[in-house]
């Protein structure tokens, strides 16, 4: 599925366009179709809500990823990959925000 | 007005290696949204399910292929994107439970593609193509 969507993200020009694919639900549509065979739709409802969270996440991550790529003094793979640190910190600084009003 | 082309010769400049390195990010972080269901329950194993697991390695290797201005255009792709993954998750959250499971993922991939072009025309539509 993942290779699928990178596939047909580089099947598009221009690359405002293909990287669309780059934040494709490749791995959910996966993951949440298992999760609805083995546990039921409860449990795919919470995984959703938690989804939306680490989206907000991910949004911040990207915001990174183009600034990092505006700065030529740093590697994009070492600026990519540190960025991870700031995905992780959103996302549990939400769920943690989530989770302290009940909702989690 | 720009619209998005086809360009199946970018395929070409495509190393086998490189769809490999993407699946085994992509089946990496959905093996461990499953371990992590079973340790921590679903909703941490959610906030997995947008993790930028493959952006590293697709924004690296549009550097490579085609330089940093394309990678930039990439990664400013993906951040658009990723309001399209939070308008998946929402379908999901809204039609889970009511409908099928296969029309509920079918629902919040159309919701994706339709937030994602929606907004890409908004955005991009009348930008000059680099």
């Amino acid at each position: 599925m993942v290779s699928a969507f990178a596939a047909i993200g580089e099947l598009f020009k221009p690359k405002t366009f293909s990287g669309l694919f780059g934040a494709a639900p490749s791995v959910a549509i996966a993951s949440l179709g298992l999760a609805f065979h083995k546990h039921g739709a409860d449990y795919v409802r919470t995984q959703a809500k938690a989804m939306l969270l680490g989206s907000v996440a991910m949004l911040l991550y990207c915001t990174l990823c183009v600034a990092i790529a505006k700065r030529k003094q740093v590697p994009i793979w070492l600026g990519a990959g540190l960025s991870w640190i700031a995905w992780f910190a959103a996302a549990f600084a939400l769920f943690a925000l989530v989770r302290s009003g009940g909702v989690a | 007005m720009n619209a998005p082309e086809l360009a199946p010769q970018q395929l070409r400049n495509t190393k086998a290696w490189e769809y490999a390195v993407r699946f085994f990010f992509g089946g990496a972080i959905a093996l461990g949204t499953g371990l992590i269901g079973k340790q921590w329950g679903p909703f941490v194993a959610g906030l997995f399910l947008a993790f930028p697991a493959i952006l590293p390695a697709s924004i690296t290797l549009v550097k490579q292929h085609d330089g940093r201005r394309q990678a930039l255009e990439d990664a400013r792709g993906a951040r658009l994107g990723s309001i399209g993954l939070a308008a998946f998750a929402a379908t999901v959250v809204v039609a889970a439970g009511g409908l099928s499971p296969w029309i509920v993922l079918a629902a919040a991939a159309a919701m994706w593609a339709l937030v994602d072009v929606g907004l890409w025309f908004l955005r991009y539509s009348a930008e000059e193509t680099v």
